[in-house]
């Protein structure tokens, strides 16, 4: 693998005229390999091996197929990584709220990082969503962002959102992915700052075509005293992976990581996390819980890393899979590295097929083997769901769920 | 109603019912006593349609149909019913859904239109009144969480939702305290028609003090070896188990 991609990380650079120290640090990165410990479950090579283009711009998409349109309020739109002024709708909004695309915005470059989709972004990203919240302000409505790709096979968008909510601030953001059929590649970095006494809940519902592509960094600081959840429903993507990255870096703040998998077919999906506590007297919990059916596979690493001094730390991470499937495949892997003392850590993870006592009680109550299955199949799921906060957004998805079970 | 005739059933190659016969007619209330390990619970799981047991012999006619030859969920559309003894805890499955989900799949059966949220909410409501259960009970999930007694309670008011003609109900007293116990076969009593019919299956005697059986049969060793009025209950009690293994022993 190493030769051929060599080849391609310049036809890559070229296709979408990357520019400046993140080319650079790309091209010398280069795409990773099984060999790297982060990407030992994850072989991206059928990235690596794409026909690179640059993204089109597509007036003719709609947002006809996606969800969350009842809802009211700011939407931002971007097809193939570009800002759709058409199909965007921000309106008049309230003093103190910045909805818009992120190059027309006052907006620093991310720091570089020694990630190679994270320099490939810095280098070429085109738009992405740019979300301010300035202090003291409380947003109730969710902002919504549509990510569209209707791109051919190859088509590669980088997209680099920020999402600010200051101090006393609170906000809900949901994001929506989908796309048309093909082996398309979004590569994604969200930067996301909850300050002091925030309160932040961010949807990710990704929904892409199973022949396609989709690498997403967050990267998360929380401030003091604030509640910061992140929800990621995966279901599509014939590789998806989420690189989540959560600073701690005030006291007293809580984190949830939440997240539901529903994998089928050849898809592999795959979160990878690491929360850094570095301040005493946080919570973080992390909740994954996943479906798995055919040859799907997936991955979930969990590191939460207690810096010395972080006394008091709360940390709890689960991770349930079931199977469907003899031939799915999950790798877990929570990790702790901790040096402090006075810490609570607890990890755990568990893979296997349903409870066979359940789906009889129920058959004893007169449902069929079918209907015990799905109905398990989705309190499994609904522990996910359950946990957003937004009620229409939580409605919503839980309908979703609960069709794409029955499939 | 119910006919077993010569059953024979086990788990993984070991027999744990030698030939169980046992007749129960509409209207009738009949009760299964015996020391632990005898079968009792066998029987009632088989009867449940419980795959992990195998059926080696003998057969068991409900209704003129084959019941051995039925899925669990056809024998309680039938109108057969256990109530477990270990009611199992089911995680996010919200307990007023799964309830109207059992009665509905019960109703289709019969070619009875489903009930709606609001039927069904009164239909409850109605029921719940039996067995002093708190309706909140309702909003949680199946069994997650219930005390003993609640879970009890809680199978109890599944039967009196699915109006089964011929409930068996498995060491239903066990973990209950007096009062518990009144209630729960309060709530029994009262689901007791002329045309349906309830097996009780219990290793001690005080159930039947508020159940009164017509018929009470005591199963020893994969056998019901003896078989009486509901006097042999009380006989029972006075004199142990041991008085029954020790007459079957050849003189």
């Amino acid at each position: 693998m190493v030769a051929p991609s060599n080849n391609n990380i310049d036809r890559l650079l070229d296709a979408l005229d990357a520019k400046g120290e993140g080319r650079m640090r790309f091209a010398e990165l280069g795409f990773p390999t099984t060999r790297d410990e982060d990407w030992r479950f994850t072989n991206i090579a059928p990235i690596a091996e794409l026909e690179f283009s640059s993204p089109q711009v597509d007036c003719a998409a709609t947002l006809e197929e996606c969800l969350f349109k009842s809802l009211e309020g700011p939407c931002l739109v971007f097809v193939n990584g570009h800002f759709s002024d058409g199909l965007s709708s921000v309106g008049t909004l309230p003093e103190g709220i910045e909805v818009s695309n992120v190059v027309n915005a006052d907006s620093p470059e991310p720091k570089m990082t020694n990630d190679a989709f994270d320099a490939l972004n810095a280098a070429s990203f085109t738009d992405g969503a740019f979300i301010r919240i300035a202090d003291e302000v409380t947003f109730e409505t969710p902002i919504r962002i549509y990510y569209l790709s209707t791109g051919s096979n190859g088509s590669t968008a980088n997209i680099r959102n920020h999402i600010i909510v200051g101090t006393n601030s609170k906000a809900t953001i949901l994001e929506s992915w989908t796309g048309t059929d093909s082996a398309y590649f979004n590569n994604v970095i969200t930067e996301l700052t909850a300050g002091d006494n925030a309160q932040v809940e961010h949807v990710k519902f990704q929904n892409e075509s199973v022949a396609a592509f989709h690498i997403a960094g967050l990267h998360a600081t929380i401030g003091r005293d604030s509640h910061a959840a992140h929800h990621s429903i995966a279901l599509g993507g014939r590789i998806a992976r989420n690189n989540i990255r959560a600073h701690l870096d005030g006291t007293g703040l809580e984190a949830v990581l939440n997240g539901l998998y529903l994998p089928k077919g050849e898809q592999l999906i795959d979160h990878h996390m690491v929360v850094n506590h570095n301040q005493p007297h946080c919570d973080s919990h992390e909740y994954f819980n996943g479906i798995l059916d055919d040859s799907a596979r997936a991955v979930f690493h969990g590191r939460i890393y207690v810096k010395k001094g972080a006394d008091k730390t709360d940390a709890k991470q689960t991770n349930k899979n079931l199977l469907l499937s003899d031939n799915a495949t999950v790798d877990t892997k929570p990790q702790l590295e901790i040096y402090a003392d006075d810490v609570k850590c607890t990890h755990g993870a568990t893979i296997g097929q349903m409870n066979p006592e359940q789906i009889f009680y129920l058959r004893a109550r007169g449902l069929s083997e079918e209907e015990a299955r799905r109905m398990l199949m989705h309190a499994f799921a609904g522990e996910i769901i359950e946990r957003i906060a937004c009620d229409p957004v939580r409605e919503e998805l839980d309908r979703l769920i609960w069709n794409r079970l029955e499939d | 109603m119910l006919e077993i005739k010569n059953l024979k059933s086990g788990i993984g190659g070991e027999e744990i019912l030698k030939g169980v016969n046992l007749s129960i007619q509409p209207g009738e209330v009949h009760a299964i006593m015996g020391p632990n390990g005898s079968g009792k619970s066998t029987l009632a799981h088989v009867l449940a349609g419980r795959e992990s047991y195998e059926i080696t012999g003998g057969t068991v006619s409900y209704n003129g149909k084959d019941l051995v030859e039925l899925a669990p969920e056809e024998r309680v559309r039938e109108g057969f019913f256990l109530a477990f003894q270990y009611p199992v805890e089911i995680p996010g499955v919200n307990s007023s859904y799964f309830l109207r989900a059992a009665v509905n799949a019960v109703r289709t059966h019969h070619g009875k239109e489903e009930l709606n949220a609001v039927d069904f909410l009164k239909l409850m409501r109605e029921k719940i009144q039996l067995l002093d259960l708190d309706e909140s009970l309702l909003k949680r999930s199946v069994n997650e969480g219930f005390s003993g007694g609640e879970k009890k309670r809680a199978e109890i008011l599944q039967m009196a939702l699915l109006e089964p003609t011929m409930a068996v109900l498995d060491e239903t007293d066990s973990g209950l305290d007096i009062d518990a116990l009144k209630v729960v076969a309060n709530g029994v009593n009262r689901l007791k028609r002329e045309d349906n019919a309830q097996l009780i299956i219990t290793h001690y005697q005080r159930l039947l003090d508020y159940i009164v059986p017509d018929f009470v049969h005591v199963l020893h060793d994969g056998r019901i070896v003896k078989s009486g009025k509901k006097d042999l209950a009380l006989e029972l009690e006075e004199k142990g188990y041991d008085w029954i293994t020790k007459e079957l022993q050849p003189a």
